[in-house]
């Protein structure tokens, strides 16, 4: 069998000594997307935070493998060079930097030299019409003032402009009106291919009407207590996280037994 | 022009630090005073210049007032005690007479700016050009249209040579030798700088530089600048400053006068990059009458200490005044700016912007004052002061005063201080960027209301300035 696009062993992470993660694995095949539900502060933005690689989370065990190869220890430059993407829960503001130097400068920094400026510019406007953004988007500083919508958006943008292997959106369908959801999902489905993998973090069934995942996870006090096909995510729309609670303490005391 | 000093700089390579500026000459003059100040020093150097009675008995007042004056009690006073007085060379001709054809200035000199690239800059896109190398200006010009429309734009000397009258009208009246120390000894000993005198109702379009270099070792330059915008005028000038490190200090000490008659709008550009051996003491005033406008944009990176606070008297009804300024602070050095903003009249309107960069244990002050007369109904002034420290021994001081004696007004004042954030530096390379990447990102980002305000020409080299001083300096 070919090996997997992107696999979690085991990964075990804290921050500032308090332990978040606890042995996470999950493997994500070329061309499948996976859904990530689960409480708040259950551990999923610290776990997509880690494996882009976040100086603040220190990771205590378990291994991150991309393409074959152990990122684990790499910068997060060079997993962004690599091929991995993440889409912030909460993107942070660049004042002062617009978004085309912006832009520009993280495909130079992917390609290894400057696009010419036109070429650029085309690709630019060409995916920024894609995600219905005005032009004058372009020249705004990055997230500076922006609505939490059109953080989103610019998160995939971004995606789009980089073209990662393997992509991992935190929330990015949080906050978004009924438009601006469709147009984040078809951005999404627009540049998937088979080639790719998604890690999908979510809160609601409803993106999932537009993002078909093919495996639904659930994450609990920093692990997956549970994994399904989207009929999971259709379960805990209705149900809530409580059931879980309980299955997965059985299960608990069942392996300790 | 980079390209050529990019060179240039791999030929001179062991200068021991980042700065590209450097390099120096072989010392070659016509004229250099002994160590030290005295009457003597003055009245020679008048006399060289063939100078009016009245200006040097201005000097040799001014050279009282500044023996007279202590040391300031504020602000770094223990690098300020540093400098030996006794030490500077406070007059160095270096050619017998001003030129008007870059061919005519001596060689040595000529390739000096040549390698700072102002013969091109220039030609590129200049109106005028003045280029001070020590006490002299040695090459100057302007734009034959300009000069037909009657706009004055001379060396100091040479405009008191030439037009007496409106020197003696306006000269010092700004700023009086008796203003500060410095001023007094700049009064005293002024050689150099620019006059500007733009007629009535003319619109000099592109800027007008001044180049300033100070080239021997234990050098004063002590240039003196004056510009009147006459009514309904407007001119931007911009001056830039470099010179060689060396391993004893020199010392800078200007005095800018500028003068807005009603309806002018005046600009004035500073990218003051003096190697770290420099004093660098200036003092900036300008005055702007009714419905006038003074804009001091300045940008200080170089230098050991610079002690600067550019200010505007805002004299009659309707006068605006702007002060941007950054400042780039690293290892030993450090940049007490700010400014100073004096609503005189009624309905005066002023924004100060003040950024500050510090790292490598470097050191920043902002120093403003926002003043308003019992008179001054509706006058309305905002002041935003941001530092943005790059590592944890960095060091940024906010002393803000505002003196309101009337009740009728808007007053603002704002101040942050940030370090370059984790979560941006995080942010920036999960896209790819290198650290140092991202800090000079996030970096340009924070001055870009002040770069955005400068030439093209002048912002492109103030970001590679930037980065130079920034390579591997986060943490
Ligand atoms: N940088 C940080 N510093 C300190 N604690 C943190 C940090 N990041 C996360 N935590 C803590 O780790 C736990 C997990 O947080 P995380 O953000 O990963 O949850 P989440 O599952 O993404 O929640 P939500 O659904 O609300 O986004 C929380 O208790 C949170 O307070
Ligand atoms: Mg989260």
């Amino acid at each position: 069998m070919t090996q997997p696009l992107f696999k979690i062993e085991d990964l075990k992470v804290s921050i500032e000594g308090k332990q978040i993660l606890d042995g996470v694995n999950l493997t994500i095949n070329a061309g499948e997307i996976h859904a990530l539900m689960g409480r708040n502060g259950t551990g999923k933005s610290t776990l997509a935070n880690t494996l882009m690689g976040h100086p603040k989370y220190e990771i205590t065990g378990g291994k991150i493998w991309l393409a074959g190869q152990d990122i684990t220890e790499l910068e997060p430059e060079e997993r962004s060079i690599a091929g991995l993407f993440l889409a912030f829960q909460y993107p942070i503001a660049i004042p002062g930097v617009n978004v085309v130097n912006f832009l520009r400068a993280a495909l130079k920094a992917h390609r290894g030299g400057d696009m010419p400026i036109k070429d650029f510019r085309i690709l630019l406007k060409e995916q920024m019409n894609l995600l219905s953004m005005q032009q004058s988007f372009a020249s705004r500083y990055v997230n500076d003032g922006f609505s939490g919508g059109e953080k989103k958006r610019l998160e995939i943008l971004q995606m789009a402009m980089l073209n990662p292997k393997m992509v991992l959106l935190d929330e990015t369908d949080s906050g978004l009106d009924i438009d601006a959801l469709k147009v984040v999902a078809e951005g999404i489905n627009r540049t998937m291919t088979k080639d790719r993998g998604v890690l999908l973090v979510t809160h609601y069934q409803r993106i999932l009407d537009f993002v078909k995942p093919n495996f639904v996870h659930v994450m609990m006090n920093g692990k997956i207590v549970k994994s399904g096909g989207p009929e999971l995510a259709l379960e805990l729309e209705k149900q809530g996280y409580d059931w879980l609670g309980k299955e997965t303490k059985h299960e608990n005391q069942a392996t300790a037994n | 022009m980079s390209e050529a000093i990019d060179a240039m700089n791999n030929e001179i390579g062991d200068i021991g630090t980042d700065y590209k500026y450097g390099f120096h000459d072989k010392e070659e003059f016509v004229f250099k005073s002994q160590r030290g100040l005295s009457r003597e020093v003055i009245e020679n150097l008048s006399r060289m210049k063939k100078e009016p009675q009245w200006m040097l008995e201005f000097r040799l007042k001014a050279y009282e007032i500044y023996m007279e004056k202590p040391m300031p009690t504020w602000a770094n006073t223990e690098l300020l005690n540093e400098i030996q007085f006794d030490n500077i060379y406070y007059y160095l001709r270096p050619q017998d007479s001003e030129k008007k054809n870059w061919e005519d200035v001596p060689e040595g000199i000529r390739k000096t700016f040549d390698r700072l690239g102002i013969p091109e800059a220039e030609r590129k896109f200049l109106a005028g050009v003045t280029a001070q190398y020590e006490s002299e200006v040695v090459y100057h010009s302007i734009r034959e249209d300009l000069e037909k429309l009657g706009v004055k734009f001379f060396s100091m000397d040479q405009g008191l040579q030439e037009y007496p009258e409106i020197v003696k009208k306006y000269f010092g009246t700004v700023i009086p030798p008796n203003d500060n120390k410095f001023a007094a000894l700049n009064s005293a000993v002024w050689s150099g700088g620019s006059f500007v005198y733009v007629p009535k109702g003319v619109h000099v379009a592109i800027p007008l530089q001044a180049y300033f270099r100070i080239n021997a070792e234990n050098m004063g330059q002590f240039e003196r600048t004056l510009i009147i915008a006459d009514e309904g005028s407007s001119v931007h000038y911009i001056e830039g400053c470099t010179a060689p490190t060396y391993s004893s200090d020199s010392l800078h000490s200007a005095v800018v006068e500028l003068i807005a008659l009603p309806g002018a709008k005046l600009r004035y550009t500073t990218i003051q990059n003096w190697s770290k051996n420099v004093f660098n003491l200036v003092t900036k005033r300008a005055q702007a009458y009714r419905d006038a406008t003074v804009e001091w944009v300045d940008g200080n990176l170089g230098s050991k200490l610079t002690m600067k606070y550019p200010a505007i008297y805002l004299m009659e009804p309707g006068a605006h005044g702007e002060v941007l300024s950054i400042a780039f602070s690293g290892k030993d050095q450090h940049q007490d700016a700010g400014s100073k903003i004096i609503h005189a009249a009624p309905n005066t309107t002023s924004v100060i912007t003040s950024k500050s960069i510090s790292k490598d244990n470097g050191r920043t002050t902002y120093r403003g004052l926002v003043k308003v007369y019992p008179n001054a109904e509706g006058c309305k002034s905002s002041v935003k002061c941001d530092a943005l420290l790059l590592n944890e021994g960095s060091r940024s001081d906010t002393y803000p005063t505002m003196e309101i004696d009337c009740e009728n007004v808007q007053i603002g004042h704002e101040a942050t201080v940030s370090k370059v954030g984790d979560e941006q530096l995080f942010y920036l390379r999960s896209r790819g960027l290198s650290e140092d990447a991202a800090a000079m990102m996030i970096v340009n980002g924070f001055i870009e209301p002040f770069t955005k305000e400068l030439p093209l020409e002048y912002a492109v080299e103030l970001n590679r300035l930037i980065q130079l001083e920034m390579e591997g300096s986060v943490g």
